[in-house]
């Protein structure tokens, strides 16, 4: 077990022992060893690294350490700057869970149910992912590429996740048959980007990997008027939620039927738009 | 002598205190030992392996691979077993490990004992069972006809209960089909305990247990020992709710342990714990009112059927419970209830808090709401006019002679004032956490249930509890074999023993099975009367004796002395002793306390079955998200029937705690079970309310009258909070969307896509 203090120290020890369990909050790792689905032999641990914790701006940039819980961006201050990923954040596990669990360890177990990953794809969030000898850049939606499948290779870690400060109203929401401390069943993020006149959405659950809602921001982004705030008509709407809903590719699994997961994400597509519409023209 | 006004004494906890639990602040600061914490220096790691199939013949078990891994010193079979092949609360069906066949996923077929949990796990894996898949019984509608999945048949019991003039029919009638799913009992200390072998022969078994002399003799059959040389401890509770009436890990730790020679210690996974206890019986329901145009109710008519899953457990007591309960404490002259519990090769159900009680309550309530509505009368006042009062007849013919304050506990709940105000942050607002609805998406129901159950045993059971007392210098130390599981025995066994004998120094033993007989099951709401009882009269006795001995010495009136605050003063004054004093030479008494005796049911159902009987009312509010199908539970208002408050505090816990599980049942709590196997057998999927889910109780009301021969007129409280809270959400639900909701846990897509479309 090598309890990493930097990130140089925590890529050689990856390096030497490429076959070594990265450990950060713990939150998924320790479920799966002590299911016994995975067995501790080399553990790589990350949360005394400094260069992991933390967060900085840099222009309209944000900058998150892959060691940053969600209890830190439950943070007013973070929240400020990416409102949907402390919605997000606020509505993963429980207090305790929060405290430990890290944004980097969410990406990169890359579960369709990871709450932070729709916010991230709606956010078009960047990776930075490092080794011993190299480091590298990858989008967040090229990062995940399956079912709890990432492009993350052996001796790599990541390192921080980069996402742009976008001016306009955000939402998230998530869908569970609990009113809190629950696996999503369908979640989305809504996001308005004013500068470039766009309404960015990410979905949650309802595919195998991130999802933008492509169609239907194209659609919804072109019906506004970004210059007046003049609320679109209804039928705009509807229009947009509906190909929200055909965008999704959800299963039926014993948390949902994929009929609900889909009928899930229309209803918070147009809840959410209205939302933020309200937002916009009140302002 | 001392002098009374100025000694300083911490007054001890009295009957009708707030008491607070001992063991409150450890299991909060994490101190507290539960039966999980057992160690022993020289202990080895025990575990089972279990049967992946809901229904196998078994080919052959090869221990081979197992016993040659390093670490292992026990891997034990079916052959193993010393005693008795079998076991059983009611009747003995169930394998101590299974033979030639596997009838329920999970179920146990050998065990293993090692240095460590890596060679067990390696032991575990190792062993090489050869099954033959059979098809499962897994519809329990099909059991009675299907060929028989144990030599005991597929029927564990029915009841056919008849009342009444049978050619009576009502001018209004409803007709409606309900369905219960699976609940849990979801305790957070899974199963655990400690076998140790001992000098004799014998066995010390520390286990977390509901009723440790049951265990005795139900171990000490399977080991073929005396019980006298199987000595059980209660260790560590966490939680219990039924679930641990029935052995689980006893018998397999102990054949380890003596097989070693080595302390053995077990403690079930989370999945495992779902596997291996009993559940509330999934129930299928069917009724029919009639009822005059008044709202008089002159018949009901039901079938139920209860799924039992692979073994009886406590099902034939179940299913007595959800028949003589069936229509609810309502005068009903006419009665048929065709009750039954039958067995399939699912998960095997047992005792849940409510006890078959709550599945009927679901579906009466349902009824009693459908009528008022086809009567076009409001639902409070025709449960007023239908309540039961002392001196009525219940389904079984037989009559309440006890307290019966149905009217007080309907009256006082429904006139209650609501505080309930409409919340505007998504976050209080159906979908919590997760910020999906606006007020505007949101329509309120409100609703009222009404519910009851036994008190005790029933049937004609030999229902008994043993306690001793023994008072010396001035210190009362009670031993009962009362297991306390969260329910608080141990501050009712001080306030009591205070209350009677006037000491401020109680010492509760733990309890075991050495050294005091039984103090039946912690189950029925049974344990404040039956312990209670023993203790108040065991305290009772000592308290004669010591009066009468001191009245001897004192050349004065026994009759004339009482103790209080800790001496014994003459109440023509001049005598006044310190009970330290009086008390150096010690007392002691031992009582075996029992009910009411009552008698078994006829071929009809009918008979004084039971002792005595508690009510609860519930009226629930709450908030839907119609087009998600998410619900809030806004507010929750009760009044209980509880003879005599004994300790507030704990009344409260018991009232809020059993309504969280009715909100459970209500809304998410269910094993979700398909083909024989659980779905979710882990807390990530079997979902339990958490704060955002578990709205306020409101105690609108306690309503005490002393119940004749329980200890101080208290009735047992711990049930009825679970069993009118499920239905006065559902019907809550009901009322807010219009819809008929015949199934609880009430699902999202219940809601959403009520015709079933997906
Ligand atoms: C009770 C409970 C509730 C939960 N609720 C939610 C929820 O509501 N929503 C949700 O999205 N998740 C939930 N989770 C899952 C989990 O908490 C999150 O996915 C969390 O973000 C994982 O982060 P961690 O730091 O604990 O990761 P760990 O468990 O330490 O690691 C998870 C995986 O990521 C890898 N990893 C970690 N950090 C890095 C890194 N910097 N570089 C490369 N690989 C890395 C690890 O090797 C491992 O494979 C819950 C878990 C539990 C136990």
């Amino acid at each position: 077990m090598t309890i990493a203090t930097s990130l140089e120290d925590a890529c050689a020890a990856l390096a030497a022992e490429p076959g070594s369990l990265v450990l950060a909050g713990g939150t998924d790792l320790m479920v799966e060893v002590n299911r016994g689905s995975r067995s501790v032999e080399d553990v790589v641990a990350l949360n005394r690294i400094p260069e992991l914790a933390g967060w900085h701006l840099t222009g309209d940039e944000l900058r998150l350490g892959a060691g940053v819980t969600f209890a830190e961006i439950c943070d007013p201050e973070i929240a400020a700057l990416v409102p949907a990923l402390a919605q997000a954040a606020r509505t993963v596990g429980s207090p305790q869970i929060r405290n430990a669990a890290t944004i980097g360890g969410n990406i990169a177990t890359a579960s369709p149910a990871g709450d932070s990953i729709p916010v991230l794809a709606a956010l078009d969030a960047v990776l930075e992912l490092r080794s011993a000898e190299a480091s590298r850049e990858v989008p967040v939606t090229e990062f995940i590429t399956g079912v709890k499948a990432t492009c993350l290779m052996p001796g790599e870690l990541i390192e921080a996740v980069r996402v742009p400060v976008l001016d306009g109203p955000q939402e998230f929401c998530k869908v569970g048959p609990r009113n809190a401390m629950v696996i999503s069943v369908a979640s989305l993020a809504l996001l308005v980007d004013r500068s470039a006149r766009r309404i960015r959405v990410g979905l949650g659950s309802v595919s195998p990997m991130p999802l933008r809602a492509t169609q239907a921001e194209d659609h919804v982004s072109g019906h506004l008027d970004w210059d007046n705030g003049v609320p679109p008509r209804l039928e705009v709407v509807r229009e947009f939620a509906e190909l929200v809903a055909s965008s999704a590719s959800p299963i039926d699994d014993h948390r949902g039927s994929a009929a609900y997961r889909r009928h899930a994400v229309r209803v918070l597509a147009q809840r959410s738009l209205t939302r933020v519409l309200n937002r916009v023209s009140s302002s | 002598m001392t002098d009374l006004a100025t000694s300083k004494r911490t007054a001890a906890p009295r009957i009708g205190e707030d008491t607070p639990r001992p063991d409150g602040v450890p299991k909060v600061a994490g101190t507290f030992a539960f039966s999980s914490d057992l160690h022993h220096d020289r202990m080895l790691w025990g575990g089972t392996l279990r049967s992946p199939h809901p229904s196998a013949r078994i080919r052959s078990v090869d221990i081979s691979a197992a016993v040659a891994v390093t670490g292992v010193h026990a891997v034990l079979t079916n052959e193993d077993v010393p005693g008795s092949l079998t076991y059983g609360l009611e009747h003995r069906d169930q394998p101590v490990l299974a033979a030639d066949v596997v009838r329920y996923e999970g179920e146990p077929v050998a065990i293993v004992a090692a240095d460590n949990p890596e060679a067990l796990r390696m032991a575990i894996d190792a062993i090489a069972v050869d099954y033959e898949p059979l098809d499962p019984l897994v519809d329990p509608d099909l059991a009675e006809r299907a060929d028989p999945i144990h030599p005991d048949g597929n029927l564990v019991r029915r009841i056919n209960l008849i009342h009444g003039d049978q050619d009576v029919s009502g001018e209004v009638q409803v007709e409606g089909t309900y369905e219960v799913g699976m609940q849990d009992q979801a305790f957070l200390g899974p199963e655990s305990g400690m076998a140790v072998p001992a000098e004799d022969g014998g066995i010390d078994l520390y286990v977390a247990t509901q009723w440790l002399h049951s265990d005795r003799d139900q171990v000490a059959d399977c080991l073929g020992l005396d019980p006298a040389r199987v000595r059980l401890t209660l260790s560590g509770v966490g939680g219990a709710f039924g679930a641990r009436e029935d052995l689980s890990l006893h018998v397999h730790l102990c054949m380890l342990a003596l097989h070693t020679r080595r302390p053995v210690k077990m403690v079930y996974s989370r999945e495992e714990s779902f596997h291996g206890h009993v559940h509330r019986h999934p129930a299928r329901m069917w009724f029919r009112h009639h009822a005059d145009r008044d709202g008089t109710i002159v018949r009901v008519e039901s079938r139920l059927v209860l799924d039992g899953g692979a073994y009886a457990s406590s099902s034939g007591a179940v299913i007595a419970n959800a028949t003589c309960f069936a229509a609810g404490p309502y005068r009903v002259p006419s009665a048929h209830i065709d009750g039954a519990v039958v067995r399939t090769n699912n998960p095997p159900c047992g005792a849940m808090r409510g006890f078959g009680a709550v599945q009927t309550c679901y579906a009466h309530e349902a009824q009693m709401d459908r009528l008022a509505d086809a009567l076009g009368m409001d639902p409070v006042e025709l449960r007023l006019h239908n309540a039961l009062a002392p001196g009525d007849e219940l389904l079984t013919g037989q009559t309440i002679t006890g307290t019966a304050p149905v009217a007080e506990v309907i009256r006082t709940c429904a006139d209650h004032p609501s505080g309930a105000s409409m919340a505007v942050d998504p976050m209080e607002l159906p979908g919590g956490a997760g910020r999906t609805a606006d007020p505007e998406h949101v329509v309120r129901g409100e609703a009222f249930a009404l519910g009851f159950k036994n008190l005790l045993f029933s049937e004609g059971f030999d229902d008994f509890s043993e306690a001793s007392c023994h008072l010396a210098d001035g210190v009362a130390t009670i031993t009962s074999a009362c297991a306390e599981v969260g329910q608080g025995f141990v501050t009712l066994a001080q306030q009591i023993t205070c209350e009677v004998l006037g000491v401020d120094d109680v010492v509760l033993l733990p309890a075991s099975t050495d050294g005091i007989g039984s103090a039946g099951s912690t189950s029925a709401s049974r344990q404040t009367w039956m312990s209670g009882g023993a203790i108040q009269e065991a305290c009772g006795q000592v308290r004669v004796q010591l009066l009468e001995r001191l009245a001897a010495e004192h050349g004065v009136d026994a009759d004339d002395l009482v103790v209080a605050d800790g001496r014994v003063v003459s109440m023509a004054g001049g005598l006044e002793i310190d009970l330290v004093e009086a008390t150096a030479e010690p007392i002691e008494a031992s009582v075996v306390f029992r009910h009411a005796p009552t008698l078994p049911l006829d071929e009809n159902g009918q008979g004084d079955a039971h002792v005595s009987f508690a009510f609860s009312a519930h009226r629930a509010i709450v908030d839907v998200d119609v087009e998600l199908g998410l619900v809030k539970v806004v507010e929750l208002t009760t009044s209980q029937d509880v003879g005599r408050v004994l300790n507030p505090l704990q009344t409260i816990g018991q009232l809020e705690g059993g309504a969280a599980q009715g909100v459970g049942l209500a809304v998410m709590e269910e094993v979700l079970v398909e083909g024989g196997r659980i779905r979710n057998a882990s807390f990530t999927d079997y979902l339990v309310p958490t704060a955002l889910d578990m709205p306020p109780v409101e105690i609108a009301a306690l309503i005490e009258q002393a119940e004749p021969g329980a200890p101080f007129g208290a009735k047992g409280i711990g049930e009825p909070p679970s069993i009118s809270s499920t239905a006065a959400v559902a019907a809550a639900i009901r009322n807010a969307t219009g819809l008929d909701l015949p199934r609880v846990p009430v699902r999202p897509t219940d809601i959403v896509f009520p015709e079933g479309a997906a």
